[in-house]
This record gives structure tokens, sequence and C-alpha cells, in this order.
């Protein structure tokens, strides 16, 4: 991996969803910090994991990177451009690009679609392949590619299993010839014998067209089997960022040590012999997150100063970052 | 020691407008008093169905139980009257659901739900209901019982939830309770957060747990015995530690390997299992695993192996040994 090629750079991104009161006239009272100041870079060729439980903001973040929500404040610049400037056809072409892979393979096909329809759109949409004759070729490499029979073209998404689906949404992704695809949890929705078969799908298209994937989910044991850093995330902000057998064996943040403490193994000998950390309590709301660390009210080794400060995002060892007073 | 719960060949269907589902095929197997039984498999395996069946909580019709027992306390449950069910459910045999934001009421309060299976079944006045409610609060760590006693199920977390419906399940102190994926909709921090407590309550009350789940890492943390389910047959059964370190069948050994380990660093690619599960109405002939097997001989494909033993208290169904290679 050329590390010195850096194709998206992400710099103080903040999403923020307004809370409103009132039906007629509307106020806003509130608003949720789904995504508070996050700043990371992604190489090229590489798989960036954006790891953290529900409602730390991960999703959010591979959706306003992309642009599916606008920003509310900060950069994304993708091979130097700046996309939160962009906008209507010139936003689009750059965003041929980059492409998304959902997680729930059945809400995120038109059941009413032909896959020979929903794998050519983004081919209409981009202007890629004219001519239907040649659209439908088009598709037909695209579905043998992903592993499925090209034949299927006329069908619709709900005669196929949920692997096949997410399998689909892969080929549709892979449509426009991208570079960057955010996945975001595509294996969380499968069974645990399918989410091996589309992992190696993953990782065998990386390899043969160079793909950057920023990899966004919730399993800790498959990020670290995906990815080549691993970057985690806790009420809206990154708190851990580094090269993923590091993050893994070398923890720094005590947030990070519980999450992989809370990992079961697959192996009950393993798993009994290990030291746990329980975190008490739930995740704070994002609407009025604990003020100096947010993950104080829940830390084991909480200090005085992390009721206070906000912890500096500072580099811990080389390569790897963290935010932490105690660290 | 005569086991709590035995369940012998039990069967069960679902007539449906594409044709009779054969959801549960057959399952055998005996819960120890205060052991932990893991039920794991793929979804459609049949292992909420079995569960299910046991509490004689699928719904005739479209459900049938067509064959079996399930012997507890020298009785057959699957030949009670429904108004005795009434006093096995909730009072020595309880459950605990997937989802615990469907499976509370949400327009009563968290203690009314609580207290009711307290009135219901051990038949004490309210005062006193209110009293144990709080205690059972407390125990399965909600923090300001007596606050919280008058909240909505939408007032609480994911996890908070889940703690309120294991404190509904173990208000009549049963002799078993029934985990049906009680972590599955929860983050892994508060899932161990319920993995712990129910270890902690399942020492207190000495009851025996099955817990129903698809994930092998949950299995090997809090069962003693665990059973593996493939399109509605048992494939293997026997100790945890037998099954993890030595496991004998090509279904549980192929998912085993598939799986990635938070613990160890990448070295290959995940071995996967190619196609998917079989489709429970149109079974095909012989062993349900053949179409996705490794290691199929011809036999495979005419006759379906039934559970055989191959090692004390290990129970499994394949025709070959999958440690040598060879044909039984």
């Amino acid at each position: 991996m050329n590390t010195s090629q850096v194709l998206v750079q992400v710099r103080g991104l903040k999403k923020y969803f307004p809370i409103t009161r009132g039906i007629l006239i509307q106020r806003q009272v509130g608003a949720i910090r789904a995504v508070d100041d996050v700043s990371f870079d992604i190489y090229r060729g590489e798989t960036l994991g954006l790891v953290g439980e529900s409602g730390c903001g991960k999703t959010t973040t591979g959706r306003t990177l992309i642009q599916l929500y606008r920003p509310t404040a900060g950069q994304v610049l993708y091979d130097g451009v700046d996309l939160t400037r962009e906008k209507g056809q010139s936003l689009r072409n750059k965003r041929r690009k980059i492409q998304m892979i959902f997680q729930d393979p059945y809400a995120s096909l038109n059941p009413r679609w032909t896959i020979s329809r929903i794998i050519g759109e983004p081919l209409r949409v981009h202007k890629i392949i004219t001519g239907r004759k040649a659209q439908e070729e088009r598709v037909q490499e695209l579905l043998e590619l992903v592993g499925l029979d090209p034949c299927h073209t006329n069908r619709y998404p709900h005669e196929f299993s949920g692997g096949q689906r997410q399998r689909i949404g892969v080929a549709r992704a892979l449509a426009s010839d991208p570079e960057f695809l955010v996945c975001d949890e595509p294996i969380s929705a499968l069974d645990v014998s399918i989410q091996a078969q589309v992992v190696n799908l993953l990782e065998d298209l990386q390899d043969k067209f160079g793909l950057t994937y920023l990899f966004i989910a919730h399993d800790l044991s498959m990020v670290r089997h995906i990815c080549n850093r691993v970057a985690v995330m806790y009420l809206g902000v990154i708190v851990e960022m580094s090269d993923q057998d590091e993050v893994y064996d070398h923890p720094q943040h005590p947030y990070t040590k519980a999450l992989l403490s809370a990992v079961p193994i697959p192996d009950p000998r393993a798993t009994r012999a290990r030291q746990r950390v329980i975190l008490e309590g739930d995740v704070p709301s994002p609407s009025n997150p604990p003020a100096g660390c947010r993950f104080h009210p829940r830390c084991p080794i909480a200090g005085e100063e992390c009721r206070m400060d906000v912890p500096i995002w500072r580099e811990a060892a080389p390569g790897h970052w963290v935010a932490c007073h105690k660290v | 020691m005569d086991p709590l719960l035995e369940v012998r060949n039990l069967k069960v269907q679902f007539n449906t407008l594409e044709g009779v589902v054969h959801a549960v095929n057959g399952v055998s197997f005996q819960l120890e008093k205060g052991k932990t039984m893991g039920i794991v498999g793929e979804s459609g395996c049949g292992k909420s169905v079995t569960m299910l069946s046991v509490m004689r909580l699928i719904k005739e019709p479209p459900g049938r139980i067509t064959e079996g027992e399930v012997l507890f306390q020298e009785q057959d449950l699957l030949k009670l009257a429904k108004s005795s069910m009434h006093d096995i459910r909730g009072a020595k045999i309880a459950m605990v659901f997937q989802d615990p934001m469907t499976s509370l009421n949400p327009v009563l309060t968290i203690g009314h739900q609580i207290s009711e299976a307290l009135v219901v079944h051990s038949g004490i006045g309210k005062e006193e209901a209110y009293k144990k409610t709080l205690d059972l609060l407390e125990m399965v760590g909600i923090p300001q019982a007596n606050e919280r006693y008058k909240d909505y199920p939408h007032q609480f977390s994911g996890g908070m939830r889940q703690r309120v419906m294991i404190a509904i399940g173990l208000s009549c102190k049963p002799d078993i309770l029934i985990a049906d994926e009680p972590t599955t909709a929860l983050d892994v921090t508060i899932q161990a957060q319920i993995v712990e407590l129910t270890k902690k309550l399942q020492a207190q009350f000495g009851m025996a747990v099955i817990w129903i789940t698809h994930d092998l890492g949950v299995v090997a943390e809090i069962a003693d015995r665990m059973i593996v389910m493939y399109a509605g047959y048992m494939v293997e059964e026997a100790d945890v530690y037998q099954i993890y370190e030595n496991p004998r069948h090509p279904y549980t050994l192929s998912l085993l390997k598939s799986l990635p380990r938070v613990d160890r660093k990448k070295h290959d690619r995940l071995a996967n299992i190619q196609g998917s599960p079989p489709d429970c109405i149109q079974m095909p002939p012989g062993c349900p695993f053949r179409p996705r097997c490794g290691f199929g001989v011809e036999r495979c494909a005419e006759e379906n192996p039934g559970l055989m033993t191959v090692a004390e208290g290990h129970k499994m169904a394949c025709w070959v040994d999958v440690t040598t290679g060879r044909t039984r």
C-alpha cells in the first residue's frame, strides 16, 4: 500500500440534525450532534474500518462523506476537490467514482424493478453506456463478476436470497467503475455462512480493481479481518485510529479496550479466560453530549480533567492517534 | 440425574400457500437442572420454532406439532390442556424474546408488566407484588427502581428493556429460562452486560437456561452444552468445549472456520460455505447439507444420516468422519 497517496481527506466534518417543536410554526429547539468534528484520511487502495456502537454516528459519517447528507461544517476533499462545495451536475460527475453499498439488501433494491434495470441505472444516469444492447451486456458482465448467473437479468429482487441481493447491490455499485466504495454495514443483515462469501467477494474486487473502501461496521472481528486501518467512534467523535493490528493488540483508549473485550470469541477457552471490562450504563444522547471527554460518564479511569476538558487528538505512537487525557 | 426437560423427536410443520414447511424435523435433547444449553443455527433453521413449540406458543393453524414429546416434571407438555399450560408458562418455564421493543406492551408501565406476572402466578396482593417488582428491577440492575416503576417502555434504552424482559422472566423463579436471541438487537458492550447478568442470576437461582442464538461467540461464552441446527435438523450436539475444539459435522466445522477472530491477526481468506440454506418446503432428498458440503459421498444424496454418537456425550449426523475422511 502506498501510504503517500491520500484519496479522501475529511476535515472537521460536522453533521447536526435539527430537533424541532411545533406543528404549524416549527422552531428548532436543539440538535442531534450525530457527527461532531471528525477528521481523517483515507489512502488509495486501503480499507479503512469505521467501528462503533449504534448511534455513534458512523453511518452519518459515511453518508455525509459522499454528500448524501450535506454537512453542517467541514470539508471532504476527494482527490483534492472539496465535495461539500459541489452541487448539481458537477457533483454527480465527481460522485461517479464514489459509490455506496447499503446495509439492508431488502430495502435498498426497488422491488418493482428488474435486476437489469437496477444494475443498469448508474449506466443510464451517468451516460456511461448508451444503447440498450450494450447496457444489457455490461449488466451481464457485472452479474458474472459478483458471482451471480448472468441469465437472471429479468428477475426481480424477491426472487433472490439475502446474500444474492447483497451481491446485486455490489454489482450496482461497481457499474460506474468507481474508485471508492462506502460499505455501510454490508454484511450485518446476512447469515453467518453468507457473511464470509460477501467479505471474500469484496476482497477479490479490491484486488482486481484497486478499490478503496470505507468499511462501516459494528462487527469488530470482521473489521479486523478486512481492514488495513481502523477508526473507533463514540458519540459523534473518533476516539482512536491506527493500523488494525495496533488497535486490536495495543488499544490505548479505554473505550476501545472495553469494546474489544466485549466481543465474544468463538472459542470457549479463550473467551472465558479473558479479563473483561464491562461498561456501566448506556451511550448518552447525542443531543446533549457530556462536557469534557464524551466517554467520561462510563469511563472506568476518568479523572477530574476528563469532566472539564475535551481531550486533544494526538499521535500517541507513530501512526496511532488517540483522544484521551489518561493515555 | 434425571433431566429437567427432555424433548423427544419433535417435529413441527407449517402449512403455507407455497406448501408445507418442515420447520423442525426430529429434535431430541435433554436439559439438566442449572445448566445452560445453547442452540445455534442460521435464520430459518428451526431453533426458535423448536423452543416456541416446547412452550406451546406455535399458532395452530398454520403450525402443527406432528410428532414428539416434551417431558417436564413427569408430564408431556404437548398433551397438556391449554389451561394447564398457563400454570407452566411464566411460572415454571419463562421466555425472553429477541426484540424487547415489540415484546413489551407500549401502553402499560414497566412496573405493571412485571407485577402482572407475579399477581397471576403467585396469587399475591398488589402491595406485595409492588415490593417484589422493585426488588426485581434492582436485581437486574435498573437504577432508581422506585421512579422507573412508573415509566413506559419507550423511556428505556434497548439494553434496559431487555433487563425488564429478564425481570419479567425471572419474576416467578422459573426452573427454565428460554432466551431467544436476547442480545441480537443490542450492541456488544450491552450484550456483555446482559450475558454477565444472566450468568449471575443463574448462579443465584439455579435455573436452567436455553440460549438461542446465531452467534457462535456468545454460545462459547455462556453455554455448557450446545446444539447446532441446520434446515430443521439437529446436526451436532455436545459439550461446548468439545464442539469448538473437535467439531465433527462438516457444517459446524466450516462455520467455525468462516469466522474471523477479534484476538487473532488475519492470515488468510475466510473459508466460505458455498450456496445458501435449503428451502424447507422442497427439501432435497438425503442429507440437507449435502449441496453445500465439501465432504459429500454418494450415500449422502440417498439417505439422511440420523444422529449418531461419535464420542461420549457427542452426537452428530453425518456419513463422513471429518477427521479421517472415511465414511461410516
